[in-house]
């Protein structure tokens, strides 16, 4: 025990994993606020009727949840700026590897969640003269937040986790850090003092969801 | 009212209409019977634009929803402006859930008229009263029995101030307790001399209810006439005698 019965050393690991939580909430918080929007306009595109915008979202889905995210890290940080020509910074490049990746998952989300509404539905709306970006907006669209919440919240969670992969391109985030301290006094110890700070993290997701969740209880079908 | 001409349609190889007239007049009330498979929910479907015919002509109130012979199909605003002559209300009352009882019956007139939020709610209002549910306004639909759900329906249909209504088996999820006081709403509606086209198995209530009757099999009409004459052919009272 190297840390538990030592409060000073706790206090500077403590000290340098706030730190590095920094660099994994502003990965999480970028990524949430990019992919959640650019998922329902890649959702949109994926159930178009048009094959020219259809096939070319699919195709991108397709790589994007089919191959490692850390190769979609390592694409956009190395690859990218050799053809490119210009190089991004380390976190901008990751966050736009984490948006594309997410934006994926989510969009197939949100495509279960209006498939799962009935038909009836926008039926419904059609004869009551509701334009379709009408029906869509404030009748489906509806639907589907509550349809949505508990999936979303499969990934929201793992993408918690994923923010450490981020540690492949060199960026000192919290797994990082922990692995560092670990490396440098020969313990494993910091490694689960970060895996407690990742739980804590998604217990306060979860906790937001379930509520997310509880509220949308008011009406059912 | 409503003409439909010459209607044809097929989902694939399968031809779900084959040359269907129909006309609905004035204040009239016309029930459509027949097997099931024989293509009247298709048809009434047909009449508002929730399926797409193959060929025909639809008229309603002197506006053309498609003529295949003149243009098919009318532009999105004209089309909207036929939809909106009717109300239309569905088997399975697919009202929105997110919604309170006087959310179904205000959204479409507050967004697609135009009515104010006050003006639609007194709407609302009058309309739930007419179908005996004014105390549920503050309800959401999955708190209400199926009965009272398809009067809300109703009330919803009726909110948008329809030229005439058509019913889509209205009764056929209910149980028979649940019909009759769906049932009695829409009599209620046909005494105030409204023009109805109902789609329906529940054949006391064609004979009752209706001015006149429409017989369709196998994507045909095969009869048509007042009740007394329909439910007398032979071939009527085979299918209405089981």
């Amino acid at each position: 025990m190297k840390y538990i019965d030592n409060p000073q050393r706790l206090a500077g690991l403590l000290g340098q994993l706030w730190q590095g939580l920094g660099i994994t909430m502003s990965l999480f918080a970028y990524t949430l606020l990019f992919s959640l929007p650019l998922g329902l306009l890649l959702a949109l595109a994926r159930m178009s009727w048009h094959k020219p915008v259809r096939w070319p979202v699919q195709f991108f889905i397709l790589v994007m949840r089919g191959t490692p995210l850390i190769l979609q890290v390592f694409t956009v940080y190395f690859v990218l700026p050799m053809v490119f020509g210009a190089a991004f910074e380390r976190l901008t490049a990751v966050v736009i590897a984490f948006v594309m990746n997410y934006s994926a998952y989510f969009a197939e989300i949100y495509r279960g969640g209006v498939e799962a509404v009935p038909v009836g539905q926008r039926e419904a709306a059609h004869v009551l003269g509701f334009t379709r970006s009408q029906a869509f907006m404030h009748i489906i669209l509806p639907q589907v937040v509550k349809r949505i919440v508990l999936p979303v919240s499969n990934e929201v969670i793992t993408l918690v986790k994923d923010t450490a992969l981020v540690t492949a391109v060199g960026l000192v985030e919290l797994y990082r850090v922990a692995r560092n301290a670990a490396n440098a006094v020969g313990s494993i110890e910091p490694l689960f003092i970060a895996g407690a700070v990742y739980l804590i993290i998604n217990a306060v997701v979860s906790f937001l969801f379930n509520r997310a969740n509880e509220h949308f209880g008011y009406y059912q079908g | 009212m409503l003409r439909a001409e010459n209607i044809y349609k097929s989902f694939g190889k399968n031809e779900v209409l084959r040359g269907v007239s129909l006309r609905v007049d004035q204040g009239e009330v016309v029930a459509v019977i027949g097997p099931s498979g024989s293509g009247k929910s298709t048809l009434l479907r047909c009449l508002i634009d929730l399926e797409r015919v193959d060929s025909g002509r639809v008229v309603v109130g002197g506006e053309t929803l498609v003529d295949t012979e003149k243009g098919g199909y009318a532009e999105k605003s004209a089309l909207r402006r036929v939809i909106l002559k009717m109300g239309f209300v569905f088997q399975n009352f697919n009202l929105f859930p997110h919604f309170t009882v006087l959310g179904n019956v205000t959204q479409a007139q507050e967004r697609v008229l135009g009515r104010t939020k006050q003006e639609a709610q007194t709407r609302a209002m009058k309309v739930l009263e007419k179908v005996g549910l004014s105390d549920k306004a503050a309800e959401y639909p999955f708190m209400l029995s199926g009965g009272q759900q398809q009067r809300v329906a109703i009330a919803r249909a009726l909110a948008m101030d329809p030229q005439m209504l058509l019913f889509d088996e209205p009764t056929s999820a209910l149980d028979p307790l649940l019909t009759q006081e769906v049932l009695k709403v829409i009599k209620g509606l046909a005494e105030e001399n409204r023009t109805m086209l109902v789609v329906t198995h529940e054949m006391a209530f064609a004979r009752e209810v209706a001015d006149r009757v429409v017989y369709m099999m196998e994507g045909a009409v095969i009869a048509e006439g007042r009740p007394d004459e329909v439910f007398a052919l032979p071939q009527v009272r085979a299918f209405t005698s089981w």
